[in-house]
This record gives C-alpha cells, structure tokens and sequence, in this order.
C-alpha cells in the first residue's frame, strides 16, 4: 500500500468539500473492494475520504412505497432488516448472498453499488427493482447508472447517499456462484410491480449487469417461469473465461431467471 | 487401554495455542534490528536480461542494500539441487539445469526472483524495489508438458535439448506388448492430471541472523524438514558449515509436501544477512505464494489396460508427461518415477506393467511433491482404468475389482514394491456396507424426480508410505537416508521429553507421540514433551512427508524407549538390591519378580540421576536414550473410497451427497487425529476433482493466481463423511502403522470423476469438473434422460 492522507469527515457537505480538494482522493466506505486493490499496489489514491462517521447515511427504512437504504449500510444490516424481510424478502435475499461474514459485515450497499464490480450482486437489484440511486446533486434511475463494467453515471466527487427501492410485490434473487471468488458467476434478478416487469442479469454480460427485454416481454401474459419455457439468449456478448463460456452463462440465464420466477411465486 | 494411551481419541494438545492465536510461526519471531527482504520478481514468463539497474532503488529512503544474481555468483553461493537422481532408459543422468538463488541472464517463469531489496520496512523495500530496473529482452514461453518436447518449442535451459530432463521407464515392455498382443479387451483412456497449488494456510517465511560475533548463521523456517535444509543450505549451496549454521522450523502452519523444499528466498535471506549484518526476514504474501511455491501433480498420461474375457487383468502399460516447471526442485525427480510407476499395480494382481516417463522443463513454477506425490497420479491411472474397463465389459465395477484383488501376502508386483500385508476384499465389502450400495438404484430413481442425475464412482487405492529402507531408497537414486531418530530424555523428575527428527505442521505429533511414551512407560500423559523442528536440540532427523512420522518416526521412539526400559532396570536393581534379570517392568512400576518390592518410574529416573546406589564403575549415571530408526520396506495402507453425488442436469453442478472411506491404515494411536486426516485428505481430493487446477496462459502468466480465480474446497462443498477402519498390522515396524496422511488425497479424485461419468454417462472428463465442465459434457454426451 502506498501511503495517503486519512480524512474522516461526519456530513455529507464535508466529505464533498474534501474530495474537491483531493483531486486524486477516494471515499471509502466498507473498504472491502478499495482496500484490496490498495494493498496489491494497483490503486494509489492521494487521500481517502472515511464515510463511516457521516451521519444519515445507514439505516433500512420504508418509506411510502419504496424502501430506502442508507449508503453506508452494511450488507448484513441490509439482510437481516426485518423492515426489508416483511415487504421484500427477495431484496433482503441479495445481500445474504454475498461473500462471507466478514465482508457482509463491512461492505455497504453504496460501495458495492458504486464499484459496479461485473459480477457483484446488489446491481441486479437495482436494475432488477427500477430502484432510484440517491446521490448529493441528483436522483438517478437504475437503468441509467450502471453504465458499464466498473463504471456508474457518478461523476468526479459524486456520493451516492442512499438507494431507493420500490416495493415489489413479487421479487426473487437466484445466483450461480463463481466457483472462486463467491461473487455471481451469474445471478439473475425478477421482479413484477404491476405492470412492470423486470429480469435483471449480472456476472454473465461483457458489459456489466442488463435487462434481458425478451423474457419481460414473455412474462408479461403471465410472470411464471412456464413463459420463458423454452426461450434463451444469445451468447453473444457474454463474458468468456477459464470458469465459463458465454454458451455456459447465456445458458444460465435461462434457467436461472426460471428458478427465480418460481421463487418469486412461491 | 487407558484415557491417553494407543487407541485413544486424546484431544490435542497442540491447540490451545494455536486457537487461542498464541502459536510461534516464523512471521511471529522477531530479532532486534531486523529487517525486510522484498523481492523484484520477473512479470515474464521466459526473457532474457538485457541488464539490472539498482542506482536508483538503493536511493530510496529505508534501503540498505539491493543484491543481485551476479553478486551471488561472486560470492560463490551455489545453486539449488535436485536431491534424487534418475536415469533415462539410455543409462544417461537427468538433465538438471542451474537453479540459482536469484536469476542471472534470464528468466524461466513469472515470478522468478531476480532482485532482493533489503530495507528497514516492508512498504520502503516495495517502494524500492519498484525502482529497480530490469531490461527483458522477453522470448517465446512454453507451458503445456505435452508441448514442450516438439521440435521448435522455445528452449529454456541451453543445454538441455528438447527441454527434456529424462526419459525413464519401468517394467518389461515385451512381457506387455505380449500380453496386450493376447487380451480379450483392451481399455485405453487419456488422462490429465491436473497441476495443483498446495495453499498452505501459513505462507512461506524465512528470517535469517548472522552472528558476527561467532560467525554463525540462524535461519527460522517454514520448513517440514529443518535438518535436510541445513544440510542442503551447508553443504551443496555452501552458505556455511553445517556446524555453523542452526535452522529452526518453529510452529508451521501445513505444508502438503510444499515446505519440503529448499527454496530461494530462504538461501537470500542467509546470504543478505551476513552481508548487512543485520537480521533478514521474508514472508510471502499469498499473490507471491501462488507463484513460488512447488505446485504438485501436471501429468499428461496415455494409460491402457488389456483384460481377458473374464474381466482378469493381463497387463497395464502408460505413458506419462511430467511438468517439472522452471527448475528442478528438491525431490521432483522422484515424484513422476518411484512414487508413482511403482504404484501401477494398485490393488490388483497383474502379471505384466510398463511404464515410460518423460520429464520436461517449461515456464512455469517449480512443481515437486504434494500430499500424496505421484500416488494419487498412480491411482488416477490404476481407478480410472478399472472403472471404464467394467463398464465397457459390462461387469460390475466392484465385482471387475474383485476378481483381481491381491489376496496373498507378501506379494510382489512387476514393479519393484512387494506388499506385505493388507486385506482389500475386507475394506471394500465394509464401504460397500457403509455406503449402502445396495440401496443405490432406488436412490437414483429418487434423484432423477429432482432433475438430478446421480453417480457413483469406486476408488480402492494402495499407496505406499513410511518410505523407506534408505539402503533400498538409495539404490533407486535417493540422495539421503530416510530413517527417522528419536532421543528419549528422562528427567530427574520422571518426566519425559522426546527429542523426534519427525516435523509436525498439523499433524498433532504433540499429542500422538505423547500417547505412545505415556502408555510404553505408564506416566502421565501431560509427564511428556515433544521437542522437534530444531537442529540445535534434534541432533539429526529426516522431516515429515509421505505419511512417514508415525510408521518411522514413532518407531524410533519405539526403540529409544526399549533402551530406557533396558538402562532403568539396571537402576532399578540396585535400588531394589536385586538381579537386573528379576526386575519385571508394567504400568509404570518396577517390581521384582516374585515379591511385592517395587519402586516407582519416577523414583527409579531421580536414582538414575542422584546415582547413589551405584557406582560409576558399575552404571553411568543417567538416563537418556537415543535411537536411528530403518525399516525394512515401505508400508502399504489401502482402503475403498465411495462417493455418491448428483449432477444438476440444468447446470452440471456437482452435490456430493455421500462419502464412505473405509481405511487400513494398520496400528491407530488416536482415532480422532486419524479421522481428521482422512477428511483433510478427502477434501484436497475433492478439490483437485471438481475446482482446484493451476492455469497458464500460452505466455505462461498464471491466470489463476488469487483466490478469486484459483478455486478451493470450502467446508459446505462436502458433506460429512463416513469414516471405517480395518486393519491388518504393517510388519515392517514395531508399532503396525502404515500411515494416514495422504490416503484421502490419494483415493478421493478417482471415486469423484468415477462417479460424475458414472452419472452422465460418458468415459471421461477432465479434471477439474467444475459446473461449467459437467454441464459442457453433458451437451455432448446422448440426450442425458433425468427419469
Ligand atoms: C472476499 C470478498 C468476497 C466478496 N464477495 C462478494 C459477493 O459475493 N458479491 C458481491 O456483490 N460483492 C462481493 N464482495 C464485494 C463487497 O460486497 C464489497 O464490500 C463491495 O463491492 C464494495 O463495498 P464497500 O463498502 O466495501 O466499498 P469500498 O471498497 O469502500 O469502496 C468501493 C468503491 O466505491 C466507492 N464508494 C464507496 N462508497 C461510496 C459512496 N457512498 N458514493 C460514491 N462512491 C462510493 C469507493 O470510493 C470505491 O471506489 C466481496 C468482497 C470480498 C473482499
């Protein structure tokens, strides 16, 4: 690790003011995905601007109809909030499937969300519920955010604050876990709220997570896994590595979006 | 049998400390005025080195020196060795290329140490060595085994041709021919063994203290064998005399065989220690790990079996490609040839086997023996075989191997090992038993309503451990003995330490071996202490690998305690005024025959010290025992692995739903430390089937080189196992152990890929079958029908 400067700012206005001033400065949240890459040399920020002090920033709340979650809200926080497991145990389900103890433990919803790591899971969420990323200057749809592997709409100082989800009535996760690393090798999220219908992909697609539009369509007659009976996706533009093919994950998609429409009827 | 005595299942000693995080591992001493060593590591798989520019990096603030290869070759610091010679089929020696400690004029492979920077914290030496600048002048790498010896293959070391360190064989290559010639059926397959990294839990370290004062030289290690290290760092590589220089293996975190080895970081660290003056410690983080340590298996094989018309085995005959990575390693000769060939009979009597091995260079880590060394390769071959060859005859697969079990002992197989005892239709009619095999088809009739499809897979494996004698080691081409010593140090007190050249890093010898003193002399078990891993206290010992501390290392106690009880009864008949010859010795008491005079362990080991009831002339004070162990052959545990699993049509992923291991592992000490290499091993094995497997890229950068991409059996991928026993004693040693801690590892992956080609109903498929792997498989084989 290099060395850097160690701020740790308790508002939100403070925290934006010292990333102005640290041009080459990071926000750190969890520091389970920051840290690492520190550690190993391959980042090497000037300054890292803590969150963990600032106030408003965690807690899982329901408001209206949509759940709000606080960036710095850790993932098992975020699992095991009996507000989040009364309304939308689907969503509840997302970050209990992460990593180990110790990391649901430190990582955050903001974090992971922000990193847009290809294969992490809270992104199918977003994208899979039509949530709303809360940041210090805007609002900004799910299905504008996430905008490629590792990289967001976020602009330079941009914090994300909190996260708003929609209420689902029917929502379900289901992930294939890479075999290593425990992230989703593919995990695909479902979700119906009213007339909105919504499969959500991670880990499988070159270009981080995506809709896939021609199952939402089929769903439409009738949310059942039954409707997607039969129907794949290209494996074109999927990821390719030692641990899978793009046949293999086009493959997944399929009957891993079947297996979550049965959860989520269940 | 007592509370702490054999057989009993004594919770061990040893982990208080390390679960309560107060073990001592080389990271954990420290030294005054130590410093760091960090090391500039080729990003190149294969280059040359154009020049080495350190101007800049001794600059750099906290650096106290920056070394190089060409400063090691001035001070004459020699090479790492190969310790095991072997010879082709021609009669010529290997072909063992210069390994030195650090690289001079070219790179074999990433992470080739070609720099050390010694500074006073680790982030200066990394800064530091971020300076040094290396000019590669970068070539064409080489990293499949089965490439390398083609005409037109890059070419790594310079004189050694076609990149090949010995064609070896074994066996009558007529006899076999013929027999094929004759069979009935003949079953063919290729197999790749895949190339594992052994993840120790503790990573490598080293700190080395130069002593100006006396010139001696100490170097802390993760080492399972500290005595061979001192004698390979004196007296090949010549960093001292062996009198002058002290290796100690302190607690150490698992080994699998990697911590054998000598390695170049420990040999810098030495040599910079003198050079600074100051204490030099090194510990690999795990990035560093994943490229330096010895990985194990990487063999390429084409194996044929020939069978008459009743599923008899007529012969077997294979040819194996073995990667030994960049630069021989301390034992890797050995690993393909004698721990592995010589295992081709398995369980079975077959009259004719031969097999050819070719050795070969390439661009990759080091790779040299790990847990299991060239049986489980062995086994791979001999279970796999087996297996395929009664499915294509259409016999049951247990009924094909009964037909062919060795049944008389000793027996010799037409490759050099002669079994002594065993029992094998016993511990497969037990598993078949205990795995309810019987039950079998109702249960993949249940499975496939699931939409699973569900395999079962034999693996009866032999393995030889323990291994030994050195006389007949040494004509196979061993550079050492592989005895085992053991010194017994009565105390005045009656309390014992035990002095074992044996080296535990997981293996609970604390508590075993204490077992064994507290039950042979009738004292307490807390009464006993196990010294090992330093060669300052330990005069001489071979170390801990092939299943060997308990058939060798515990037979050397054995004797030192028969010498104890021989030196005792003399003390004892001057204390009790009797004839040495009427002192009768039980449960810790000495009486004279006949009568009620007696006097206790410990009265008998303060008069052996006071030495007041004799006089020098008639018995020398003390009472301290020492002996060198030999056996006389190898041991041969075997036993019958069953795994059950299921196969997810939709994904391939593989569910192991049941394991039965049934065991001969001879004499038991503690059952419960028994039990727990058998599941340690299973789980290895289970790796090495279904996730663990070490990829090259075609540049040969390792691609799998963190646990995000290089895939290791976690706890829920198992389930709990059913562990049986039986047992036939070894003959070869005092005790009848043969050893446990490889068999899992051994057995386990041919049982796995047994039973997922059992499931999918294909021939084959490579290791590791990983999700992706089965489900790919799947679409190949015949419309796979669930019900
Ligand atoms: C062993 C291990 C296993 C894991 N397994 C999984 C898994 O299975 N699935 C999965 O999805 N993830 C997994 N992760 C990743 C984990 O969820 C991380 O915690 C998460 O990706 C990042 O969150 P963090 O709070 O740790 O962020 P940090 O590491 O602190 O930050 C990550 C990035 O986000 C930025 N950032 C942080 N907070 C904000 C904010 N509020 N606004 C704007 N930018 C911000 C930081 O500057 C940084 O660039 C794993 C991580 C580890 C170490």
């Amino acid at each position: 690790m290099y060395n850097f400067t160690f701020h740790r700012p308790t508002t939100v206005r403070q925290a934006a003011g010292l990333l102005a001033r640290n041009p080459d400065g990071k926000l750190l949240a969890g520091g389970h995905s920051l840290l690492p890459v520190m550690k190993q040399r391959l980042a090497q920020p000037s300054a890292l601007v803590d969150l963990s002090l600032v106030e408003g920033m965690t807690g899982v709340e329901l408001k209206g109809r949509s759940v709000v979650i606080g960036a710095m809200t850790r993932h098992a926080d975020v699992a095991n909030s009996q507000v989040l497991k009364d309304v939308m145990p689907g969503l509840a389900a997302v970050p209990g499937s992460i990593g180990d103890p110790q990391v649901r433990n430190r990582g955050t919803i903001g974090g992971s969300i922000a990193n847009n790591d290809p294969n992490a899971d809270y992104p199918a969420a977003c994208l899979g519920l039509g949530a709303t990323i809360i940041t210090n200057k805007r609002r900004i749809a799910a299905d504008d955010f996430f905008t490629g592997m590792f990289s967001t709409a976020l602009e330079e100082g941009e914090i994300i604050v909190k996260i708003s989800f929609p209420v689902a009535k029917k929502c379900a996760y289901e992930k294939f876990k890479h075999p290593a690393s425990g992230f989703a090798l593919v995990g695909v999220f479902v979700s119906k709220r009213g007339p909105d219908i919504r499969v959500a992909v991670t880990g499988a697609g070159s270009n981080g997570v995506f809709r896939v539009k021609s199952f939402e369509e089929a769903l439409k007659k009738r949310f059942s896994p039954k409707s997607i009976e039969g129907m794949s996706i290209p494996a074109t533009g999927m990821n390719a590595d030692i641990h899978a093919s793009p046949e293999y994950r086009a493959h997944l998609v399929a009957v891993l979006a079947r297996r979550a429409l049965a959860k989520a009827n269940a | 049998m007592s509370a702490t005595g054999i057989g009993a299942s004594v919770r061990r000693k040893e982990d208080f400390r390390f679960i309560t995080g107060q073990g001592q591992y080389t990271d954990d001493v420290t030294r005054p005025g130590e410093t760091r060593a960090v090391f500039v590591r080729s990003p190149h798989a294969h280059a040359k080195i154009r020049s080495i520019d350190v101007s800049a990096a001794k600059k750099m603030p906290g650096v106290i020196d920056v070394l190089t290869g060409a400063q090691l070759a001035t001070d004459k610091i020699g090479n790492l060795i190969c310790g095991w010679m072997i010879h082709s089929k021609d009669g010529s020696p290997m072909k063992m290329a210069a390994h030195p400690a650090l690289a001079s004029g070219k790179v074999n492979c990433v992470g080739d140490a070609v720099a050390v920077v010694i500074a006073e914290t680790i982030a200066q030496g990394k800064d530091a060595a971020e300076k040094v600048k290396v000019d590669y002048e970068v070539l064409p790498a080489v990293v499949d085994p089965a490439k390398a010896q083609a005409k037109g293959a890059p070419q790594i070391h310079p004189d050694i041709v076609n990149n090949t360190i010995y064609q070896w064989h074994l066996g009558e290559k007529k006899d076999v021919d013929a027999a094929f010639a004759a069979a009935k059926h003949v079953t063919r397959l290729d197999i790749v063994n895949n190339r594992l990294v052994p993840n120790a839990m503790e990573p490598r370290a080293a700190l080395a203290d130069y002593d100006a004062g006396t010139d001696n030289l100490t170097l802390w290690n993760t080492s399972q064998n500290p005595h061979v290290a001192r004698l390979v760092i004196s007296a090949f590589i010549g960093m001292a005399p062996e009198h002058k220089l002290r290796v100690i293996a302190p607690d150490v975190g698992g080994g699998f065989g990697s911590k054998i080895f000598i390695y170049p970081e420990e040999v810098v660290c030495l040599w910079a220690s003198r050079k600074v003056k100051r204490p030099v410690k090194w510990t690999s983080d795990r990035s560093e790990a994943f490229l330096t340590d010895a990985h194990g298996r990487d063999h390429v094989t084409h194996a044929e079996m020939a069978l008459d018309a009743n599923g008899k085995i007529l012969a077997l005959r294979a040819k194996t490609i073995a990667n030994l990575g960049a630069y021989m390693s301390t034992f890797s000769s050995s690993v393909p040839t004698y721990l592995y060939a010589t295992l081709l009979s398995g369980q079975y009597n077959i009259p004719s086997i031969y097999c050819e091995v070719d050795a070969v260079y390439t661009n990759t880590a080091p790779v040299d023996a790990y847990r299991g060394a060239g049986r489980p390769e062995a086994t791979f071959v001999v279970e796999r075989l087996v297996e395929v060859a009664a499915r294509q005859m259409g016999i049951d697969p247990a009924d094909l191997r009964r037909r062919n079990f060795i049944t008389a002992f000793p027996h010799q197989t037409p490759v050099i090992m002669a079994y002594d005892a065993g029992d094998y239709n016993a511990s497969l009619k037990k598993a078949l038993e205990i795995a309810d095999v019987k039950g079998f088809a109702k249960r993949k009739r249940e499975a496939a309503r699931h939409g699973k499809l569900r395999g079962l897979g034999y693996s009866t494996y032999i393995e030889a451990c323990g291994i030994a004698p050195s006389q007949a080691v040494g004509s196979l081409g061993a550079g050492v003995g592989l005895w085992e010593s053991a010194e017994v140090r009565v105390n005045p007190t009656g309390s014992v330490e035990v002095l074992t050249g044996s080296h535990a890093h997981g293996q609970g010898h604390e508590t075993t071996f204490a077992q064994l003193v507290s039950e042979r002399l009738g004292i307490p078990f807390e009464n006993v202490s196990i010294v090992h891993g330093d060669t300052d206290k330990v005069q001489f010992g071979m170390g801990t690998y092939g299943s060997r501390s308990g058939a060798v290392g515990m037979s050397a106690i054995v004797k030192a305690l028969d010498k104890i009880e021989i030196k005792a009864k003399k003390v004892a008949a001057f204390m009790l005024e009797a004839a040495e010859g009427d002192i009768e010795f039980k449960d810790g008491k000495f009486t004279v025959a006949g009568t009620d005079k007696s006097a206790a362990f410990g009265d008998v080991a303060l008069n052996a010290y006071i030495a007041h009831k004799f006089t020098g002339a008639e018995l020398e004070p003390g009472l301290k025992e020492t002996s060198f162990y030999d056996p006389t052959n190898f041991t041969f545990p075997a036993g019958c692995h069953i795994c059950e699993l299921d196969v997810d049509i939709e994904t391939g992923k593989v569910d192991i739903v049941n394991w039965t291991a049934v065991d001969d592992f001879g004499t038991i000490i503690n059952p419960m430390i028994v039990e727990g290499q058998v599941h340690g091993g299973i789980a290895q094995g289970v790796g090495q089937a279904l996730m663990e497997g070490a990829v090259y890229d075609k540049n040969g950068q390792l691609v799998t080189g963190s646990m995000m991409d290089y895939t290791m059996p976690r706890a829920h991928d198992l389930p709990s196992f059913h562990v049986g026993l039986t047992e036939t004693k070894a003959p070869s040693n005092p005790l009848g152990m043969k050893g446990c801690g490889e068999a899992g590892a051994i057995a386990s992956p041919a049982a796995v890929i047994n039973a997922i080609t059992d499931a999918i109903g294909t021939e084959n498929i490579a290791m590791p079958a990983t999700a992706s792997a089965v489900w790919t498989a799947l679409q190949k084989s015949q419309a796979p029908k669930a019900a």
